[in-house]
């Protein structure tokens, strides 16, 4: 009999469901931290120059590559598209997601016969959320990048270190408390240190597992 | 430490840039014809100057763009940064920094 694969959370080890659980209670809580579930990462390539490739990613996703560097479009709630190069995007998906985009994107892209390519990066990192008043106050110990609101807001993104871990860092204000949330994608083996650094970074401030 | 304006991404630590030695070194369209001297001086030998220099960085950690940078070996300063197939600007004491595109 053959297992059926099943994906993994690089996370899985460290028990966040029961933390999460038994830290309910964020009230006067300085960072909250979490890992999301597994979004679809996309990773396309192409010219955006040309009007064939930029109408084959929008009949796919209904959205159009950001051509301003380090912007990213769309909803977190649905697909957005995050600008990583001047000829390089990520698509991020829901959870559920990711395989009928992959599709999409294939099939339009093949049919505009261009110079252009899809590929599947969905495993290969995680996401860990921080939010909390002191997220930011975290992150910038171990980023140098300017993370005041005036300078990084929601829509902006940015390929950085974080405590020398390289990241795909998006952010996102929460629509309840309009404080910024903050998104880090690393590569999924450096997911583990990547964690401990945060929470221990967060110590300070009182930290809980959402 | 100092910063390097990349020209997708605007200024970022250095550490986020990778070195990528002198630029604008061609190499020889017919290296069989060449004699070992030859072969070693567009191998080995650099200009390395004290002062204005004209070379390579790619954005490893941010967009992994190639890049040219004219830099000032002996302080660090950024004279200019221009694009891959660019033509380094003249007058490398006097140009201001450009920066990002935005
Ligand atoms: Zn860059």
């Amino acid at each position: 009999m053959i297992d059926t694969y099943r994906l993994r959370s690089p996370l899985a080890h460290l028990g966040l469901d029961a933390r999460a659980r038994a830290e309910a209670d964020i009230s006067g809580t300085g960072v909250i931290i979490s890992e999301r579930p597994q979004a679809g990462l996309i990773n396309i390539r192409g010219d955006v120059s040309d009007a064939r490739f930029v109408t084959a990613i929008e009949k796919s996703i209904k959205l159009s590559p950001p051509t301003v560097p380090n912007t990213v479009v769309g909803k977190p709630s649905t697909t957005r598209l995050m600008w990583l190069a001047p000829d390089e995007w990520m698509v991020i998906t829901r959870p559920s997601g990711a395989e009928r985009a992959l599709k999409a994107l294939q099939k339009n892209l093949k049919i505009a016969d261009l110079h252009s390519s899809v590929t599947d990066t969905t495993e290969a990192r995680t996401c860990i959320r921080v939010s909390g008043p002191r997220a930011r106050e975290v992150i910038s110990k171990g980023c140098s990048i300017d993370l005041h609101p005036s300078a990084f807001g929601p829509g902006q993104c940015a390929q950085t270190v974080v405590s020398r871990v390289g990241v795909m860092l998006a952010q996102t204000a929460n629509s309840k408390t309009h404080q910024p949330t903050y998104e880090l994608y690393p590569l999924r083996s450096f997911a583990t240190y990547l964690w401990n650094w945060l929470e221990d970074a967060s110590a300070e401030y009182g930290v809980k597992v959402e | 430490m100092f910063l390097i304006p990349c020209p997708w991404c605007g200024e970022r630590e250095e550490s986020e840039f990778s070195y990528g030695h002198e630029a604008h070194i061609v190499r020889p369209e017919d290296p069989e014809k060449l004699s070992d001297a030859e072969w070693a001086n567009y191998l080995f030998m650099r200009t390395n100057p004290k002062g204005p220099h004209l070379e390579r960085w790619v954005h490893t950690a941010g967009c992994r763009r190639w890049f040219n940078v004219a830099r000032n070996t002996h302080t660090n300063e950024i004279l200019a940064v221009y694009l891959m197939g660019e033509k380094p600007p003249k007058n490398l004491a006097k140009e201001p920094v450009k920066g990002a595109k935005s």
